[in-house]
């Protein structure tokens, strides 16, 4: 039962940071139309750190608990930081190995947020 | 029932075992398994007689020609057609597409419409749907019942309309469910409409008689009834296509050729532009053989007494929905469901680790997934080689994996 470490059964089962948040700086939807895994990501963004981390959504298992995993790495961390993450860090915290398949699922939630904190910056620029 | 030791044996995958243990295939719904007697019919060609067909005069080209045509004359014994009315395509999607092409370019103009169900195949969707689009024309659905039945009431009434073409699938490739063909297609044809029906889900499983069905198409693959991918028929009425413009062109399908004009080849070679995947269409011909070995009237039988035992221990499990008719004789061998709180991706992954594969998604029918309001479901789908004990230890992994998920 590799895939399905306790850890990963156990964001799965208890996600972190689930919910929205009232005032969000930010927040980005979407969903991988493969299985129908659908996540939104709520980022409250304070001078260039992403503080507080929300996210709801269904999906299977993978896909929550990474974006349970994501969202508690997140918060704390600087903008560029955040966006430098990809599909090793994703892998590593996850602590299974995924096939091709599966990584979309994983790597979905980091799009999401990647996609929230770009359109931040899109709006900054305004 | 097959003797299923006996029969497993002559399908060469079947022997792997996945992290140790036996594979079971229950996705044949998206592939069948292949034949030894398949394979070594390709592997005869590649090895002993390897050449183009319908252009040589030595000795080999012969041979594969020969070869070529009687897959030909078998897959049209097959569907009681006539060889002349049996054209090699890639699969059942190619077949639609010409049909969508060759046929629809020419027949459907601005204000006309074409009548589909929402229980299609996106294979058997979106041609019709490109096609509306490219003349102006609208797209008509009978919708399907919570049952997973298409609506005849809804289905007369569209008619009403004259629509020019009518398609449906003979088995739904998710809700099992076989459509009432042969009334549906003399509804159509009375009502004027040209007919094609997809039978990727039928043709493999039960006897089908396209002079009987009297539909003017019928598309099916290769790949879903134990050939090759790479080898698919559309039965057309011949008149059809003798009328029908190619879809296709190029070498192969033309008797003459001028600078600014051509004319084409007699039927079906008229719609087999550039040099056919041999291999492949000589292997459809052993998956014929080897088929009729079988008798489809006992293909059909195994496969009811599969689904009704599945049936039978899936309804056992608390918060499972199962989709399409509970009723094994209405069913062709394929289930799909959805146990709450256990995403079909999981479950997928964990019924792996016990060696069973099975389909977690959305089958490539968008529409009756949202009919039904599941992302995904999970399809278990049965052919010769499956057996009870592929069933149980189906149910056994099952049972493990809504353990181990459920919140």
């Amino acid at each position: 039962m590799d895939l399905y470490r306790e850890n990963v059964l156990d964001h799965y089962k208890n996600p972190r940071n689930y919910g929205s948040m009232g005032s969000p700086t930010v927040k980005f939807k979407d969903s991988n139309p493969y299985c129908g895994d659908e996540l939104e990501f709520s980022l409250k963004i304070e001078t260039g750190k992403i503080t507080d981390v929300k996210f709801h959504g269904t999906g299977c298992a993978i896909s929550q608990a990474s974006a349970s995993m994501l969202s508690e790495k997140l918060i704390g961390m600087i903008l560029a930081d955040a966006m430098k993450l990809g599909k090793e860090e994703m892998q590593k915290w996850l602590g299974v190995k995924l096939t091709p398949t599966r990584l979309k699922c994983a790597l979905l939630p980091l799009m999401i947020a990647k996609a929230a904190i770009a359109e931040f910056n899109e709006k900054k620029q305004k | 029932m097959f003797e299923s030791l006996k029969l497993k044996a002559d399908f060469p995958t079947l022997k792997r075992q996945i992290r140790g243990k036996p594979l079971v295939y229950l996705d044949t719904a998206a592939t069948s398994q292949r034949p030894m007697q398949v394979i070594n019919a390709m592997l005869d060609y590649f090895n002993n007689y390897n050449a183009s067909v319908h252009r040589g005069i030595y000795t080999i080209s012969e041979e594969a020609t020969a070869s070529y045509e009687k897959a030909r004359e078998k897959i049209a014994k097959f569907i009681n057609a006539k060889p002349r009315e049996i054209v090699f395509v890639r699969n059942a999607t190619e077949a639609i597409n010409l049909v969508a092409y060759s046929y629809g370019n020419a027949n459907i103009n601005s204000g006309d419409s074409i009548l589909i169900t929402q229980m299609e195949h996106h294979s058997n969707l979106l041609p019709w749907q490109q096609l509306v689009k490219r003349k102006g024309a609208e797209l008509l659905y009978t919708m399907v019942t919570d049952e997973g039945l298409l609506k005849m009431g809804e289905f007369d009434e569209h008619l009403n309309r004259k629509p020019k073409i009518v398609a449906f699938t003979h088995a739904s490739n998710v809700l099992g469910t076989i459509n009432p063909v042969k009334e549906m297609v003399k509804k159509a044809n009375d009502a004027g409409a040209a007919v094609l029906v997809d039978g990727a889900q039928a043709a493999p499983h039960m006897k089908v008689d396209v002079k009987a069905l009297d539909c003017d198409f019928y598309a099916f693959s290769g790949h879903k009834m134990m050939g090759p991918t790479g080898a698919g028929v559309l039965y057309a009425k011949e008149g059809m296509l003798e009328r029908m413009e190619p879809f296709l062109v190029g070498g192969s399908m033309i008797r003459e050729v001028e600078l600014q004009s051509a004319k084409w080849a007699e039927i079906p070679q008229k719609f087999e532009a550039g040099t056919p995947d041999i291999a492949s269409a000589i292997g459809l011909g052993a998956a014929v053989d080897y088929l009729d070995g079988l008798g489809m009237g006992d293909v059909r039988e195994h496969e009811i007494a599969l689904t009704k035992y599945t049936l039978g221990k899936l309804s056992q499990f608390k918060d499972i929905r199962i989709f399409g008719p509970m009723d094994a004789e209405k069913k062709g061998g394929v289930i799909a469901f959805y146990i709450n709180g256990v995403h079909p991706h999981d479950a997928a992954a964990l019924l792996d680790e016990q060696g069973i594969a099975v389909r977690a998604g959305h089958h490539c029918a968008h529409p009756l997934m949202r009919k039904f309001d599941v992302p995904a479901t999970l399809r278990a789908s049965f052919y010769v080689y499956n057996d009870k004990q592929d069933i149980d230890r189906f149910i056994e992994a099952l049972k493990m994996a809504e353990m181990v998920l459920k919140k």
